[in-house]
């Protein structure tokens, strides 16, 4: 019996593409289906009860919630092709524990840079800068942070990647200026082809972000 | 030639339960180990330069190379010491472990215990070991404070939950003995009250 493989999904999403991206660096077939997040499905209430959120991969049937439980169980079912996990435990508690930073000190100030102004935005910036030195400082004179490998941190920060140009039209920097070993790294992830094939254009996010600030009131 | 043992040190505190879950772990695979007290007012080189990022404990010390985050210890350590696994062996059971131990840091999940004697099924698992700050703490604190947050009426769920875990020997070893804790909370309360002033 073939697998069944459903990703709920929102186009924008980071979170979404870290699943995306996953699944295509394993070659699996999957079907993508777009959620109205203001209108959501019944099979993603149902599937996620507790949070109402994407991604959720659903596997023959039975789903997994949140981006990085998603990835991990991707890597852990489909364990043949291109590990996204270290193998040692020691790197692997390395891998979780910038995870774990990127998912509140990274996320917390990336969602108010898009989304307000003035002083708010700006404390933003400098919190979003100074939590991408600190991962810039982690990733060295690595090509990836997972060293020669395209790994679980760099998949977690590529769905933040695909929103840089966004943030800096949005809140007027250049992340390039502040980091740039970070971004030459970024650049190196944006090409590979499972994250070419996942994210958005830059462009189509911007339109997004500016959309939604009008809508806010921004 | 004598085998060099393993060092293995916790720099924790001792009423803090992310620090207790560690040690809920480490006595389960029966790893001896070193417990540092660490003072949060004053902290050591050892824990600044062992956690950089955070400055927090827990940190866990194996020969010398440090993890931190308290999750992320439990996973090191079942990962490492593979008898009487802590997390579930299949993928997607391993999964919904990882998804209710993050909601449990968050907050309380009183349905998921009915028919079931542990979160994590038959034994005790990664999200009970998670799960002990909710069950000690809040009801130690409703001790002294006197209101109950967690009342058995609208809870008996985790009130088995918390029976069961007593039963245990590791989790009798490992939590704060009450009178010590409870002492303890009245202090901090007493201490924050005047702040308040």
């Amino acid at each position: 019996m073939a697998d069944e493989v459903i990703l709920l999904d929102y186009w924008a999403s980071p979170f979404g593409m870290r699943a995306r991206i996953a699944l295509r660096e394993k070659g699996v077939k999957f079907e993508c289906r777009e959620e109205n997040l203001r209108d959501k499905s019944p099979l993603l209430l149902q599937m996620n009860p507790v949070n109402k959120k994407i991604p959720v991969l659903i596997h023959n049937g039975k789903p997994v919630c949140e981006s990085m439980n998603v990835v991990q169980y991707i890597d852990e079912v489909w364990s043949g092709k291109n590990s996204i996990f270290p193998s040692d435990p020691y790197q692997r508690a390395q891998a979780r524990f910038w995870i774990d930073f990127i998912d509140t000190k990274v996320y917390e100030p990336a969602d108010k840079i898009w989304s307000t102004t003035g002083e708010v935005q700006e404390t933003a910036k400098k919190d979003f800068i100074e939590a991408l030195k600190i991962l810039e400082a982690e990733l060295g004179d690595k090509p990836y942070f997972g060293g020669d490998n395209f790994g679980f941190v760099d998949i977690a920060m590529t769905g933040y990647y695909s929103w840089f140009e966004p943030f800096e039209k949005c809140a007027n920097f250049s992340i390039e200026s502040e980091c740039p070993t970070l971004m030459a790294s970024a650049k190196r992830c944006l090409q590979r082809e499972s994250v070419v094939n996942s994210i958005p254009n830059p462009d189509e996010l911007f339109a997004l972000a500016l959309k939604l600030r009008k809508e806010y009131g921004v | 030639m004598a085998e060099r043992s393993e060092e293995v040190k916790l720099l924790g505190m001792w009423a803090s339960p992310f620090s207790r879950r560690v040690e809920i772990a480490l006595t389960l695979k029966g790893v001896p180990y070193e417990f540092s007290e660490q003072d949060i007012a004053n902290k050591s080189p050892l824990l600044l330069q062992s956690n950089p990022v955070h400055k927090m404990i827990p940190v866990l010390l194996h020969n010398g190379k440090p993890i931190s985050e308290s999750l992320v210890i439990l996973e090191y350590i079942d990962e490492t010491w593979q008898n009487n696994p802590i997390l579930p062996q299949d993928p997607y059971d391993r999964a919904i472990a990882r998804f209710w131990a993050r909601f449990v840091d968050e907050q309380l999940m009183e349905k998921e215990l009915v028919g079931k004697d542990f979160l994590g099924g038959e034994s005790l698992g990664f999200v009970d070991i998670v799960a002990t700050l909710v069950a000690f703490w809040l009801m130690r604190t409703e001790e002294v404070v006197g209101v109950k947050v967690v009342p058995v009426e609208m809870f008996p769920e985790i009130h088995r939950w918390v029976k069961n875990l007593l039963d245990i020997d590791v989790i009798k070893k490992c939590i704060p003995p009450e009178d010590e804790h409870l002492n303890y909370i009245r202090a901090r309360m007493d201490s924050l009250k005047l702040k308040s002033v």
